[in-house]
């Protein structure tokens, strides 16, 4: 118990004295995923808009698995990122296997069904109360989903977030394509396991709460967003 | 409207046609075998009891539906992806999450009116229902009467040929009620084509210049209001004046 205690409080030393390597390692989680899921939602939101308001040929189909790929494991889909950038493998060329880059690929596609998944969803139940008024209006497809984008944007705002958190927050994609190379390709998830299998606590539990409180503070300003938006435009 | 040229194209969409419309679901015939002229000028009033299909043959007309059979004729065919010249509004407006003048602005752009324009005319448009004060409130958290104004201001800045309302007081009190039929009347009189649905036979009667009885998916009767209401022709259209039909 006391172990745990004095690990703690040396972890609070570390993020309050603002640790060079703790910082380093934050830094860089936080430019992996915020690059991944600032792609994933600039691909993932217009798909699932376009999804929602239009009807084609296998549809369901699409909507079945982009629904199931938001259980996808984020080891499987390291491994499979791995084998598409491995020297062997059809990206091999780019040679950014062990980079941040491979991270940033590597969570973009964890993370892309979940914002197309879950934009799907939203806006094709707001598409059920817009979609005769904005018929009558001569509205086409494509501006009803851009409409509908911008009309949802704090709704989407918060599935982001949710992205964020995820691709944040995962081990297994990063820790494969990325080799958790020491001020390389070290992040938060990737320093945890390690520190914590090599028996330095203070570390880990630094890493661990400073992890926590993104999680929180990402989840709370989504939440404080929503609310205000709804206050405001009903 | 001082300044502007007309640029509505010269064939006037009017009269609009119907032969021999159907809308079948499964084994329902919801719209049973239609064949009507509709003209410009006499505002037309469809009634009839619940389940009568009159919200149906709206949508048909309006082109939300698509007819199992028959033919949606107007006398100037509307290109698609061309601004409509015929507009609708619904029992429940349907609001953007942003101002009331910005829902309006939004159907003009839709509809290809110039940048410039559109503020001025959204903002004569909300003038005219009564809304000036409120055009920069969130249309969302006005009032069900207010949002139904909005929806005609918006309905009224396209400067339609042809306005259909679903039963657009349906769920108002009698003041809204009497604001809504108020603007029905005056955008009648600007020259706008009136069709409506009503469950209300005083409306009907107040709004109405013809009315068209529908029945079981059928137009039953059509006749000049005041004849309507003073000698129905039909024993169904009596029994529903009557209040015997439900509605």
């Amino acid at each position: 118990m006391t172990g745990i205690a004095a690990a703690a409080h040396e972890a609070v030393g570390l993020v309050r004295g603002g640790d060079p390597e703790l910082i380093r390692i934050v830094s860089l989680s936080l430019r992996v995923s915020l690059s991944a899921v600032a792609i994933a939602a600039a691909v993932g939101l217009p798909l699932g808009a376009a999804i929602a308001v239009s009807r084609f040929a296998g549809r369901k189909t699409v909507i079945v698995v982009l629904n199931a790929l938001l259980g996808l494991p984020s080891v499987v889909v390291g491994l499979l990122v791995y084998l598409l950038l491995s020297r062997a493998g059809p990206l091999g060329a780019f040679g950014i296997l062990f980079t941040p880059s491979a991270m940033v690929v590597a969570q973009t596609v964890l993370t892309l069904p979940l914002v197309a998944a879950l934009s799907r969803q939203v806006i094709e139940d707001a598409w059920a109360e817009y979609r005769e008024q904005l018929q009558s209006l001569g509205v086409q497809n494509a501006r009803a989903a851009l409409t509908l984008l911008w009309d949802l944007r704090y709704s989407l705002v918060t599935i982001v977030l949710a992205a964020f958190g995820r691709a944040v927050a995962e081990v297994g994609a990063v820790m494969i394509v990325g080799g958790n190379i020491d001020g390389v390709t070290r992040v938060m998830t990737t320093a945890i396991a390690l520190e914590t299998s090599k028996g330095d606590l203070p570390l880990a539990l630094g890493l661990g709460f400073v992890l926590l409180a993104i999680v929180l503070a990402m989840n709370s300003a989504a939440q404080l967003l929503k609310e205000s938006a709804q206050r405001r435009y009903g | 409207m001082s300044a502007e040229v007309d640029v509505r194209a010269p064939l006037s969409l009017l009269p609009l046609r119907l032969e021999a419309l159907a809308f079948v679901v499964g084994e329902r015939r919801i719209i049973d075998d239609i064949s009507i002229e509709l003209g410009a000028g006499p505002r037309s009033v469809i009634v009839g009891p619940n389940g009568a299909g009159k919200s149906v043959l709206l949508r048909i007309c309006h082109g939300l539906l698509k007819p199992t059979s028959g033919v949606v004729h107007w006398n100037a065919p509307e290109i698609p992806g061309a601004p409509r010249r015929q507009a609708m509004v619904f029992q429940r407006p349907m609001m953007l999450r942003r101002s009331a003048i910005a829902n309006v602005t939004y159907a003009l752009e839709v509809a290809g009116v110039p940048r410039g324009d559109r503020a001025l005319r959204a903002r004569e448009a909300l003038e005219r229902v009564g809304l000036a004060r409120l055009a920069d409130h969130p249309a969302r958290v006005l009032s069900g009467g207010e949002q139904q104004r909005l929806a005609l201001a918006r309905a009224w800045a396209l400067r339609p040929e042809v306005l259909f309302l679903d039963e657009p007081t349906a769920s108002l009190d009698p003041g809204a009620t009497h604001e809504i039929e108020a603007i029905v009347r005056a955008m009648h009189e600007s020259g706008t084509k009136i069709v409506m649905v009503t469950h209300n036979l005083g409306q009907a009667r107040r709004l109405g210049d013809e009315i068209l009885f529908m029945h079981h998916g059928r137009i039953a009767e059509r006749a000049a209001v005041g004849r309507f209401f003073r000698q129905p022709a039909s024993p169904e259209a009596a029994k529903f004046i009557e209040g015997e039909l439900p509605w």
